[in-house]
């Protein structure tokens, strides 16, 4: 979609392999997230998708026996190092997820919530960062005049929209959306897929979702996963148009999955 | 398939009008106690009740140092036993998936939310009212306070394990350490359902004798002094409904109607509580 912009990698996996216990969920997976562009992970159920994605930021570290082996570099530095600070790493990996997750406080004290945790910003400051955020998830107009109302008060669109925000308050680097629609109605999605464009410009996005268009619509790279091996890995528009592995082809026609 | 779907609708008729009966079996004997409460208490319920103390043989009094005294100890032992039981209870969810010693607490709690409040009164006794010397307020308050403790611990547990997991990986996915993820997030969440647990155990403990009899016994004058033996409605009841004076029955009567219905509004209020919890998820 934008081929005249250059392409300087920011994330390298590397030989990547995930266990849930004994069970092997990612097989061997290389590839790179190219920077302020948006690669996409499909797939079937159970491909193995959500996993890759929640490798990015160690996500899989709140639950025993998940354990990940292998490389990701993110500008060069491994984020799988123990002695990665797991925080900070996530602090500059942001994620949304599936389903909206507001916390119980009010709209601003949710934006507010993770930039705290690393910057000291006075009143006015923070009152700009929180407006910045809320007007690049295109919730403002919106919220602006209930700011202090909470959070789980708004519609199922604005409550994702808000944890975008959320996300992007912290100003990460990249951003990890996993299957950020798919609880969502066609209007709602439109909005957050146009946003999704919009944030490239400043962050580098990986989404995963199960629904082949938005794929198509929204990202620059594809990734195609089945069973814990990454099949296909390109460009969005040679991947649809033009796969090169069987498996992929039939996937995207619907012939399979 | 006709005769299978009328069968079908046999069955849920007896069914029903089983549990309905059960149900009003239930009911009946709660209503029972509850008009009884009402008949014998409402005409004991006066005035001097509130201003007097309680009263020697033959005279009539009131129950106010058995009231103060019991609202001190239900205070005190609720304050001791909060923070533990909350702090417990937070381990256990947030903390208690790795290693030996959250099973092992949880099962212990168990053991204790079940064990017989004489028992707890008992090993107060044994430990704190011998080697003090003598019967006081402090180790009513620490019996009720270990009262308090499994209910909470089980509450708070309970209550956090039903804030669903994304909450939690929404919050540490922006980078907060675990103890702000807890303290901001969870235990946030949960806060109208843990406020109920604590309004249950303070329903429970507020009218327990037993662990009282060994712990705060009685007195029968005014006393705001914890480290002394103190007065209390759950022992006055025993000790005056078992006395053979009238004036002792009707002030037994009006203190278990003040008790039944405490704990009943403090039931009520811990329903409405939850309910607004329920309504936010």
């Amino acid at each position: 979609m934008n081929a005249e912009r250059p392409i300087i990698p920011k994330m390298v996996v590397r030989d990547l392999n995930f266990y849930y216990g004994k069970d092997r969920a990612l097989k061997d997976i290389n590839l790179t997230i190219a920077t302020k562009m948006v690669t996409a992970f499909i797939g079937p159920s159970g491909c193995g998708k959500s996993t890759l994605l929640r490798t990015f930021n160690r996500m899989y570290q709140l639950y025993p026996k998940q354990r990940a082996t292998g490389e990701i570099l993110l500008d060069g530095e491994n984020l799988l190092d123990k002695k990665q600070d797991l925080n900070m790493l996530r602090a500059k990996i942001g994620m949304v997820f599936q389903k909206p997750t507001p916390f119980p406080m009010s709209i601003y004290d949710n934006i507010v919530f993770g930039v705290r945790l690393y910057e000291n910003l006075n009143n006015h400051d923070m009152e700009e960062r929180v407006e910045w955020a809320l007007k690049k998830a295109a919730l403002w107009t919106e919220v602006k005049d209930k700011l202090k109302k909470s959070g789980t008060g708004l519609s199922g669109g604005q409550q994702q929209r808000l944890c975008i925000a959320r996300a992007i308050a912290v100003k990460p680097q990249v951003l990890l959306l996993d299957e950020p629609t798919s609880a969502l109605d066609p209007i709602s999605t439109a909005h957050i897929e146009k946003l999704i464009d919009e944030l490239k410009e400043e962050f580098t996005i990986v989404i995963v979702t199960h629904n082949m268009q938005q794929a198509a619509r929204v990202s620059d790279f594809t990734a195609y996963m089945y069973l814990g091996d990454l099949i296909e890995f390109g460009d969005t528009s040679t991947v649809f148009t033009n796969p090169k592995r069987k498996e992929t082809e039939d996937y995207i026609t619907g012939r399979f999955g | 398939m006709f005769t299978l779907y009328k069968r079908r609708q046999l069955t849920n008729a007896i069914a029903l009008s089983i549990s309905v009966l059960t149900m009003l079996f239930g009911l009946f004997w709660l209503g029972w106690i509850l008009f009884t409460l009402l008949e014998y208490g409402l005409p004991g319920l006066t005035s001097a009740v509130f201003t007097q103390n309680t009263p020697p043989p033959g005279s009539s009094g009131g129950l106010v140092n058995a009231i103060a005294g019991s609202l001190a100890m239900t205070l005190v032992g609720t304050l001791i036993g909060t923070p533990i039981g909350i702090l417990a209870g937070t381990y256990l969810a947030e903390f208690g998936q790795r290693g030996w010693l959250a099973p092992v607490t949880r099962f212990i709690n168990d053991v204790l939310l079940s064990a017989p409040s004489i028992v707890i009164g008992m090993f107060v006794y044994t430990v704190y009212v011998v080697k003090i010397g003598h019967f006081s307020g402090w180790a009513g308050s620490l019996a009720l306070s270990i009262l308090v403790i499994p209910v909470v611990i089980r509450t708070t547990e309970n209550m956090l394990r039903l804030v669903p997991n994304t909450l939690r990986e929404a919050a540490a996915a922006l980078g907060a350490p675990q103890w702000k993820v807890i303290s901001s997030v969870t235990l946030r969440a949960s806060r109208a359902g843990i406020l109920t647990g604590i309004l249950l155990a303070v329903a429970r403990i507020s009218g327990e004798t037993a662990p009282l009899l060994f712990t705060a016994l009685n007195n029968q004058f005014w006393s705001s002094n914890m480290n002394q033996p103190m007065a209390n409605l759950p022992v006055v009841i025993f000790q005056f409904a078992m006395s053979p004076y009238d004036d002792w029955h009707s002030l037994a009567w009006a203190g278990a109607l003040l008790i039944t219905f405490s704990v009943l509004s403090l039931n009520i209020l811990a329903r409405v509580l939850f309910r607004q919890q329920a309504s936010t998820h």
